[in-house]
């Protein structure tokens, strides 16, 4: 009775398994950052590329540190990212091909609506740091290896404070994904950077709303990289060119400037930009 | 495996035999032989050593001194051997299943192991419960299914740990009656009991043990009228008070 | 899945009521997504308990009747090892998928069948230590029938690992929770990819950080229902066979 049953188990989970996982289509693999994935756009622009090419898209979504490091390891064919400055160093190292500038969206600053270090409605994201850092008043960094956290440095340095050496309590690193730090903000009633896509999408915002927007300096670049053939065989260098040709075409920039949440448009096109 | 094959005339012998455990002598160089078709009734006091005597017998101990010899041969055994416990360890399968295991493990298989099962399981009157778990049998049935298994195996020597321990009376009549049987059809019996009446009505050959050592091996008839050791003849009168 | 998320809520008792009306739904609407994230999630951990029984129970077996030296060792070694922390596992596994890895080769990273390998790397030792206790406790009583009957070492671990069979039931059942609950080293070798190795326990950690509170304990609650299901139904089999084979 028992061995007829783990046969059957044996016979039915392999089929399940094959059923679920052989996929008909062929597929390229892109690592690509919690903002996109977590924001939606995904599975609003992928549906439309697949329909297109026949390709299946299999995306695997974290920070953008860990994204390049899955291109460099060859475990992706495409990298979706948004720290240019990473970018072109993973791209001087010989780990991909070339860096075509898809999007931008932009970084907004989270905080409760009873506002300690009176940012609210500021359109100079500097300012608002610098008053954040003098009130000493609570700020949840990613302070992982993502494109937002690298953003945040950048600000705190534009600002003109050293955080490495100026953070005190306040100052709360929590090494998470976006979504876990917006989480850890709302309990907290803090201050967070965050990307606008992430943001419209997440659902437990508790007190928190957007305090500062619309800064330059706020601009976030997507760049994708086919990951280096030469170096990774491996990688499906023809179906990854079509995404990346996908993306840059007008067709794709149309499919990601018609993504909205709420009527809001996320992420705005600028491909062929040297952004 | 006809058993026109097998040579029957063959005695175990131990010599000089000693059992150490945790430093005490549990058996103290022992010397006997078990003649071929024989009903040898091992007797004693309790803790005297009988269960250690049946298993250094069967050959599921070692003697730390001394050895024991099969048929001439000191490695384990090339008579059959089967040994029924005290209590038996069953396994989790139907009667018949635990007797085709036993056939299995000793290489019978197919319409030989089951035409083997049935007769043992018919011997001892478990022919209806065949298909019953095991487990779930009354305590004078597992024993009989213990001594079914035991005898499906056609040992040439049978060993008994006293099988009747915890049976009722007519359970015990039952295992009795049962292990004549398997004795008439020329198998060699080797079995401990504390019931003295048990071991008149069926011994032909005593051993008797006190702490470890052997005082006599005689044939049964002498041993119960007139026991040559001081220690057979106090067991005896206590046995009688 | 997404047509049934409930937007824009906070915490609190608001949200516990709100996860089990949408588990509740959940449980009874057969969302398409929904049913097949259960899926791989059931194929997954089935199949990695099936692969850690075939490696745990033999080798339990083995460990409990086998006296060799070092033999306390592989024990202690064993039962450290249920403690595995999932991430670790899930890296190391990481490592040796990947393309730049040993087994690199293969093309497994990202795929069910690596989810599968991290899960079985966990559990064997969960099995193993456990059918090491169950059958050692078997063996004590079983050894001198074993012997007496001329079963080998072979014979003897095969006879032991089904009569224990009803223990052991309950052995791999807490093979399969283990698996079935996990998400550190799922998430790390799967990549969490939608409609390819998302999972429920990787599907609850997305709508997590998403903030969707509800539908990510919405799913929690389903997962448990799920296994809670599984058990009750190992535990009225295990009654019945006790009643039936003693």
């Amino acid at each position: 009775m028992i061995t007829r049953g783990l046969g059957l188990l044996l016979v039915a989970s392999s089929m399940l398994l094959s059923s679920l996982a052989s996929a008909d289509n062929p597929f390229i693999v892109v690592a690509s950052t919690t903002s996109t994935e977590q924001s939606g756009l995904f599975s609003h622009l992928l549906p439309a590329f697949t329909k297109d090419t026949g390709i299946d898209v299999r995306v695997v979504a974290v920070g953008t540190g860990q994204a390049l490091d899955i291109g460099r390891r060859g475990d992706a064919d495409v990298v979706f990212v948004h720290d240019k400055a990473a970018e072109l160093k993973w791209l001087g190292e010989g780990n991909g091909v070339t860096r075509y500038p898809v999007m931008y969206n932009d970084f907004v600053l989270i905080g409760p609506k009873s506002d300690p270090a009176h940012v609210d409605d500021g359109k100079d994201i500097a300012v608002a740091f610098r008053k954040i850092a003098a009130a000493r008043a609570p700020f949840v960094s990613r302070a992982d290896k993502s494109g937002t956290y690298s953003a945040e440095l950048r600000l705190w340095k534009d600002a003109g404070i050293d955080i490495a050496k100026d953070k005190g309590p306040w100052y709360r690193e929590t090494g998470s994904g976006m979504g876990p730090a917006l989480n850890t903000a709302a309990a907290m009633n803090a201050y967070i950077l965050s990307d606008r896509g992430t943001w419209l999408n997440f659902h437990n915002r508790g007190d928190l709303h957007i305090v500062v927007q619309g800064d330059k300096r706020l601009f976030n670049q997507y760049g994708v990289m086919l990951v280096n053939p030469a170096k990774h065989p491996n990688v499906k260098k023809d179906l990854g060119q079509k995404f990346i040709d996908w993306l840059v075409s007008p067709r794709g920039q149309q499919a990601i400037a018609s993504y909205k949440i709420d009527g809001e448009e996320l992420f705005f096109p600028n491909a062929g930009s040297d952004s | 495996m006809g058993e026109v094959e097998i040579p029957l005339g063959q005695p175990i012998v131990a010599n000089g035999a000693s059992v150490v455990r945790r430093g005490v002598r549990v058996l103290d160089r022992i010397d006997v032989t078990i003649s071929p078709r024989s009903c040898t009734f091992v007797l004693g006091p309790n803790g005297s050593g009988k269960s250690t005597l049946l298993r250094l017998l069967h050959g599921l101990i070692h003697p730390d001194e001394g050895d024991v010899t099969w048929g001439g041969e000191t490695a384990r055994p090339p008579l059959r051997h089967a040994m029924v416990f005290q209590r038996p360890v069953l396994l989790r399968r139907s009667a018949v299943g635990n007797v085709r295991h036993a056939l299995a493990l000793a290489g019978v298989r197919g319409a030989e192991a089951a035409v083997r099962a049935h007769h043992a399981l018919a011997r001892v009157g478990l022919a209806a419960l065949a298909h019953r778990a095991a487990r779930v049998l009354s305590g004078g049935e597992q024993q009989r299914l213990a001594l079914a298994r035991a005898a499906a195996l056609e040992p040439d020597v049978l060993f008994l740990d006293e099988p009747t321990a915890s049976l009722d009376p007519p359970s015990t009549r039952a295992v009795e009656d049962i292990v004549q049987a398997i004795h008439a059809a020329g198998t060699t019996i080797v079995m401990t009991t504390h019931r003295l009446a048990q071991a008149k009505r069926l011994a032909d050959e005593v051993i008797f043990l006190e702490g470890g050592r052997v005082t006599e091996g005689t044939p049964a008839s002498q041993f119960f009228t007139e026991p040559s050791s001081p220690e057979g003849r106090a067991f005896l009168e206590g046995e009688r008070l | 899945m997404h047509e049934i998320a409930v937007p824009g809520t906070i915490g609190g008792v608001d949200t516990i009521a709100q996860s089990f009306e949408l588990a509740l739904r959940m449980l009874t609407h057969f969302d398409s997504r929904l049913t097949q994230i259960v899926g791989l999630s059931l194929a997954v951990s089935l199949s990695s308990t099936l692969c850690s029984a075939l490696i745990g129970l033999p080798l339990g077996a083995a460990v409990a009747i086998a006296r060799f030296p070092g033999r306390n060792g592989v024990i202690v070694a064993l039962n450290a090892a249920m403690g595995l922390p999932p991430v670790v596992v899930g890296l190391a596994v990481y490592l040796l998928l990947s393309r730049a890895g040993p087994l690199g080769e293969f093309g497994l990273l990202f795929t069910p069948a690596a989810m599968v390998i991290a899960q079985t790397v966990l559990i064997v030792p969960i099995i193993a230590a456990l059918t090491r206790q169950i059958i050692e406790d078997a063996w004590a009583e079983y050894r001198e029938q074993l012997q007496s009957l001329h079963a080998g070492w072979w014979q003897a671990g095969l006879t032991l690992l089904w009569d224990t069979r009803f223990s052991l039931l309950t052995v791999l059942l807490a093979g399969f929770g283990r698996a079935a609950a996990e998400v550190g080293a799922v998430i790390i070798v799967g990549g969490n990819i939608d409609g390819v190795t998302r999972v429920m326990t990787t599907a609850i950690a997305l709508e997590t950080s998403k903030g969707d509170l509800p539908l990510a304990l919405g799913l929690g609650i389903v997962l448990i229902t799920l296994v809670m299901a599984l058990n009750v139904g190992a535990y009225v089999t295990r009654g019945w066979a006790r009643a039936r084979f003693g």
